[in-house]
């Protein structure tokens, strides 16, 4: 139906009208979608380019670490949203390694970011999902993690052990 | 007089709404009368994505997306919601059952080259809607937010981050922040339950308007090869002398088959139940032992086999070179044959995708290179003892961790070589070169072990396969 061509013998004006109001309708359909997609795309990509700032999280008291080796500890991710939860908790090993000095890694295996497990006695880290192993200053020791254990900034303040929040640790690819 | 005013309501509504001219058109059109079982499996496919939407819907009146209450309302879901259970158990086995359907329908639509002029594009938009449901297969999984959702869309993230240049964008995109957390699960949420849907119905609608616009394909003739210049008129000739009504001629086996799967997805929610919770979403809580549903497990395996060079390739490459190739194959070859027979590499090509899949799901499940955490000490029937320094030596093996990786005697892991009979086959000094340095694969244990502990286990290790030293070594030498 929609495909008949006008007649050709209409006056030269009502196919320029023609034209001009297909014009119209393209140029407003487009208007029509950007204002409704632009802040929406918007919205939806806003996280990728918020960078959230490192925060200080209290991981606990001085007292609360024994010289010796790592332990688990949960604080609150950098940029929580209100309903997260649970889910807003970030972990991290951490370890006393003398009086005064700290050292923690992301749990995060750098592989593909499966969650590693201290092995106290070969005082190793272990990745369950395809067999990485670290050794305790982070280094790789075995299977395919292409880099060290992800380091985290730990600091001492007031008698408390602090954290500084990151993003989950990416192991970026420069395809060789 | 009240049959009379029956007819009358629906020729009314009838000539309102055109059932008779747009639907029944549609429901009696002529399909080949060889088509027989063979057709059954697309029909099925929508049958089980039928079953995903009305679970799915019934479930979204529940389902809390977001933080804790997620797996508040799964549990609720689960143990306390009535019939929560079989509605859980549904929309999982019709996900299993959507993926087998549509991959099914697909090998045989290869196989019979279906996909030859003039169907190309409904293989086409076929290959698209395979993948979106794999996508929906994929946020499903991570829906259900218990502790292995949690670290799959990490893993997640990460093979998406091995993107070059746009990487991390992807993966905080896929995140929704730079980290795990509540707002991850909302965008999942949102992707499973309106984008991909859309999408599938959208492809389903086009799908099904090509089918319609091609007619259903006729077994392949191996006397009549694809010739698209007379392919059309031909199939339009025989369609008339032969085909019969879709329906009811030839939708009662799809009715049959659609009702068996059903009555499965069905039978498997009651009887099995629907997969049980990890604990809670907690992305700081280690124990987790990430794995994903079955149907993704052959790519687990795939990456965890690689050599660590291959990885990113593999990571990138399966799946886009995966969508590539099946896209535009009817665009390479779109005539010829199409009858088995004549087709060798097809089936080839489906016989060793299908073995490969099996061998790499059954490696998924098995895990063998990673470390396994669950071993249990070396019994003293493996031992040969329960006391003295043997058997220190053995408990030390599960102490150190070695049997996590290490099998002896059919205790222990399978990341690294078997123990068994390593006593015949190293000598006391390369054990300790070999514990103490490390090697391929093998940690250095020189720092965390011991020299007296070393030599327990060197000293046990030595006397694995090795026989027991006859009462009177003498009496063997001449
Ligand atoms: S994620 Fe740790 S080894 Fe693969």
């Amino acid at each position: 139906m929609s495909d008949q061509q006008p007649p050709t013998d209409q006056p030269c004006c009502q196919l320029k009208r023609r034209t001009f109001l297909t014009r119209v309708s393209v140029i407003l359909g487009t208007i029509i979608g950007f204002m409704i997609a632009i802040p929406g795309v918007g919205y939806v990509l806003a996280p990728i380019f918020r960078k959230p700032k490192h925060k200080w999280r209290t991981v606990g008291k001085l007292d609360d670490f024994k010289v010796g080796g790592f332990v688990l500890v949960q604080y609150e991710d950098p940029s929580p949203v209100i309903w997260a939860g649970v889910t807003a908790k970030a972990g991290a090993w951490i370890r006393r390694v003398s009086e005064t000095e700290f050292i923690a890694f992301s749990i995060n295996c750098r592989h593909l970011g499966c969650p590693v497990r201290w092995v106290d006695d070969p005082k190793l880290f272990m990745c369950p999902c395809h067999g990485g192993v670290y050794y305790e200053d982070g280094t790789v020791a075995a299977g395919p993690p292409p880099e060290p254990l992800y380091k985290l900034n730990v600091r001492i303040s007031e008698g408390l052990v602090e954290i500084e929040t990151e993003p989950t640790p990416l192991t970026l690819t420069t395809l060789t | 007089m009240s049959n009379n005013f029956v007819t009358r309501t629906w020729n009314w509504i009838d000539n309102r709404i055109g059932f008779s001219d747009y639907i029944v058109p549609l429901m009696v059109h002529l399909v080949p009368d060889n088509a027989r079982w063979w057709y059954i499996f697309g029909s099925a496919t929508l049958c089980a994505f039928i079953v995903q939407v009305f679970t799915g819907v019934c479930l979204a009146m529940s389902y809390v997306p977001g933080g804790e209450e997620t797996y508040q309302s799964l549990k609720y879901i689960t143990d306390t919601a009535p019939l929560g259970s079989i509605l859980r158990g549904m929309h999982y086995y019709g996900a299993s059952a959507m993926v087998m359907m549509a991959v099914i329908h697909m090998v045989q639509v290869y196989m019979h080259a279906t996909y030859k002029y003039p169907r190309e594009m409904n293989w086409m938009s076929g290959v698209v809607l395979l993948f979106v449901v794999l996508g929906m297969a994929f946020t499903g999984q991570l829906l259900r937010w218990d502790a292995n959702g949690v670290w799959s869309v990490t893993v997640a993230a990460e093979m998406a981050g091995r993107t070059p240049i746009i990487g991390p964008t992807l993966a905080h995109f896929i995140l929704g922040g730079e980290t795990v957390g509540g707002s991850t699960i909302t965008r999942f949420f949102a992707m499973h339950v309106f984008i991909m849907p859309a999408l599938i119905f959208a492809g389903i609608g086009l799908h099904m308007l090509l089918i319609m616009r091609h007619g259903i394909s006729e077994m392949p003739d191996v006397n009549d090869p694809v010739d698209p210049e007379t392919y059309k008129e031909a199939y339009e000739k025989r369609i008339h002398k032969t085909g019969v009504p879709f329906w009811p001629d030839a939708m009662w086996r799809d009715m049959i088959f659609s009702t068996l799967i059903v009555g499965v997805i069905l039978g498997c929610s009651i009887f099995l139940g629907p997969p049980a919770l990890d604990p809670p979403p907690n992305p700081s809580s280690i124990n987790a032992n990430p794995l994903p549903d079955w149907y993704f497990l052959w790519y687990f395996a795939v990456l965890s086999l690689l050599p660590p060079q291959l990885e990113t390739w593999v990571i990138l490459g399966v799946p886009t070179i995966g969508f590539i190739v099946l896209f535009f194959l009817p665009l390479i070859s779109n005539k010829g044959h199409r009858a088995p027979s004549k087709r060798p590499w097809a089936g080839g090509t489906v016989i060793f995708g299908f073995v490969a899949f099996l061998v790499l799901t059954i490696y998924g499940y098995k895990k063998p290179w990673s470390p396994d955490f669950g071993v249990k000490e070396l019994p003293a029937s493996v031992v040969g003892t329960d006391h003295g320094p043997l058997a220190e030596g053995a408990k030390l093996m599960h102490i150190k961790g070695c049997l996590y990786c290490h099998d002896i005697g059919g205790y222990g892991g399978h990341r690294g070589p078997e123990l068994t009979e390593i006593g015949k086959l190293l000598t006391r000094d390369d054990l300790i070169i070999r514990i103490n340095n490390g090697g391929h694969n093998m940690p250095a244990f020189a720092s965390s072990i011991s020299d007296s502990e070393l030599q327990l286990v060197v000293d046990f290790l030595l006397t694995r396969g090795v026989e027991k030293e006859p009462e009177n070594p003498k009496s063997t030498t001449p």
